[in-house]
């Protein structure tokens, strides 16, 4: 298969621990790499850039072939057009701001999928400009960093957890710029991540490494109705559910999404027409037989239990058919037990509306 | 009147040598700090070796080396018509190898101390290995390249040994200020070595002090 895929063959053998990957995505959107700390994301990622000299196999994108070990082709870091954002920013100490962002662009024919002033504005960095990065702080030293790999006008991007060296009052600041950014780019995105959250905001593809080996590829809401993948499965299971702003309640700052399981209120406003991801952990979700009076819970939609999924701890989680759409919803055995929950049950999913997650598509 | 010639000499070797050295230090350094050959350990060796060597063995082997007789001083013999032993190119060429060290080690801290982080992001953004190293390494690593241009010119100006054994003691072609001193210290003309000697001990100085100023506002 050719046409916009990323098609990545990969042997490194090293010390205790081997890469061996083989794997064949759409190159399009944010493709999330997923998976505990020394599961091999680095490492994968530095082989796409070309940086790991010991890696053998094969790396095509979109047709175009950067690494070949049986024709012997390996195309230098240089000669790739992937750029690169690594867990520290890595910025050039003796230039400024400006300079630093442009240097990728002076050494590129193609012409960046962001105009430079579009990308000031976009990651605010207007008021950086003549700084040394010597007096940035991290979060700014970090966005600066993503100006920089974009305006080399690169042909597939990849963020190294990005936000990893940040505290939480930082990542939450940069958060928000990689939305937009997800949102405004033309170019293929690959993100690691070991945090779930940044994981299920950005990504349209997700790909779970364990051990070097892949674990799992697909589409993020495939992927995340299985229950059996580290760190997405048992309690922090969680859906994403597709859906458009549909009303306003401008007193109590909410509005209504329309979803394929019915409507759904969150907090916070958007526009009427805003296209929304929204993120419904399982934990967030509980199940009834009857519609409930005289809750707190402001979102219920009628479901069927289509599995009950084991976790191996004293919950379970619950996989509901919401007319086609699938929501995950996480209880207790006893609650099985005494409820009766098995397939085919008709219930109530009740959602708490706070606990859903907006992100713009 | 004391005569400066021999002092313009020195100055001269130095500047002439300092020069050749970091065209060869510059790239045996990378090379050094980023490799995992097993060449690294011995080549490290040979390049500190004029450390620890008396002058007058080195001085004695480069005699040997470079004379007439030998393979690479009959050839020069041959194509220029002139002897290496005794004569300026014979001293630069001797001071390449014993200033080495002070070119090689600086630079090779200094890019160990930056590592390929900036780099390799260098190369992601599109520079090649050459564009990467001047426009990322360079700059970021110039307090290395004072050092090394500081400490091997202020050490081929003060050679003594290597000089007397190679170059012997000819006014204007290898008679250098080291050398001057001690045959005005021999002839018991105190002034004429004075004068020599501070002048020398001022640039010495003067360079060792320039290069702390001008690092330490490097790195603010």
């Amino acid at each position: 298969m050719s046409g916009t895929r990323l098609e990545a063959r990969y042997r490194l053998p090293r010390g205790g621990f081997a890469l061996d990957i083989d794997l064949d995505l759409p190159a399009e959107g944010v493709i999330g790499l997923f998976g505990v700390s020394g599961s091999g994301k680095t490492t994968l990622l530095r082989c796409l850039a070309g940086l790991e000299r010991q890696a053998i196999g094969r790396f095509a994108l979109n047709g175009d072939v950067f690494d070949d070990a049986e024709a012997g082709l390996r195309l230098p870091p240089w000669k790739r057009g992937i750029s690169v954002v690594f867990q520290e920013p890595r910025l050039f100490a003796h230039l400024d701001v400006e300079r630093n962002i442009r240097y990728g662009e002076q050494r590129t024919s193609r012409s960046p999928p962001v105009e430079f002033a579009a990308l000031v504005e976009l990651l605010g960095l207007a008021p950086l400009l003549g700084r040394k990065p010597a007096r940035l702080s991290g979060g700014e030293a970090q966005r600066v960093a993503i100006a920089r790999a974009l305006m080399s006008a690169p042909r597939l991007v990849l963020m190294d957890e990005p936000l990893s060296a940040l505290d939480i009052a930082r990542r939450n600041e940069v958060l928000p710029f990689l939305e937009r950014l997800h949102a405004a780019l033309p170019v293929p995105l690959m993100y690691v991540s070991h945090q779930q959250d940044e994981i299920l905001r950005l990504a349209d593809t997700l790909l779970v490494l364990d051990e070097g080996r892949v674990l799992a590829a697909g589409p993020l809401p495939d992927l995340l109705a299985r229950a059996d993948l580290p760190g997405l499965s048992g309690d922090s299971a969680a859906v994403v559910v597709p859906g458009v702003a549909r009303a306003m309640d401008a007193e109590f700052d909410m509005t209504e999404v329309a979803t394929g399981a019915g409507s759904l209120w969150v907090t916070s406003r958007y526009t009427p027409g805003t296209p929304l991801r929204l993120l419904v952990r399982a934990r967030d979700v509980s199940v009834s037989l009857a519609m409930p009076e005289g809750s707190s819970i402001q979102n219920r939609v009628p479901a069927v239990i289509a599995a009950v999924m084991e976790t191996g701890g004293p919950t379970v989680v619950l996989r509901l058919d919401a007319r086609g759409t699938v929501l995950l919803a996480c209880v207790t055995r006893r609650a099985v037990a005494e409820l009766d929950l098995r397939p085919g049950r008709a219930v109530f999913a009740n959602i708490k509306s706070a606990a859903v997650r907006q992100a713009s598509v | 009147m004391t005569d400066f010639g021999p002092l313009l000499l020195s100055l001269r070797l130095a500047a002439v040598t300092t020069l050749i050295l970091m065209c060869l230090a510059t790239p045996l350094a990378w090379w050094l700090a980023n490799t995992r050959s097993m060449l690294k350990a011995p080549v490290q060796s040979i390049v500190a070796l004029p450390i620890v060597l008396p002058p007058t063995v080195l001085g004695f082997y480069f005699l040997l080396f470079l004379s007439p007789n030998s393979l690479l001083g009959g050839f020069w013999v041959e194509v220029t018509g002139s002897s290496l032993t005794f004569s300026f190119t014979g001293l630069v060429i001797a001071s390449i190898v014993y200033s080495l060290p002070f070119a090689v080690q600086p630079l090779v801290s200094a890019f160990e101390t930056l590592g390929r982080k900036e780099v390799e992001a260098a190369w992601t953004l599109g520079a090649s290995r050459l564009d990467a190293f001047v426009s990322v390494v360079v700059p970021l690593t110039r307090p290395g390249f004072l050092s090394a241009v500081v400490l091997s010119f202020a050490h081929t100006l003060g050679e003594f040994g290597v000089v007397l054994m190679v170059g012997g003691n000819i006014p204007g072609a290898t008679r250098t200020v080291s050398i001057a001193i001690y045959d005005h210290v021999e002839s018991l003309d105190y002034s004429a070595a004075h004068a020599l000697s501070l002048t020398l001990l001022g640039i010495a100085f003067a360079s060792l002090l320039a290069l702390f100023v001008v690092n330490r506002r490097a790195r603010v």
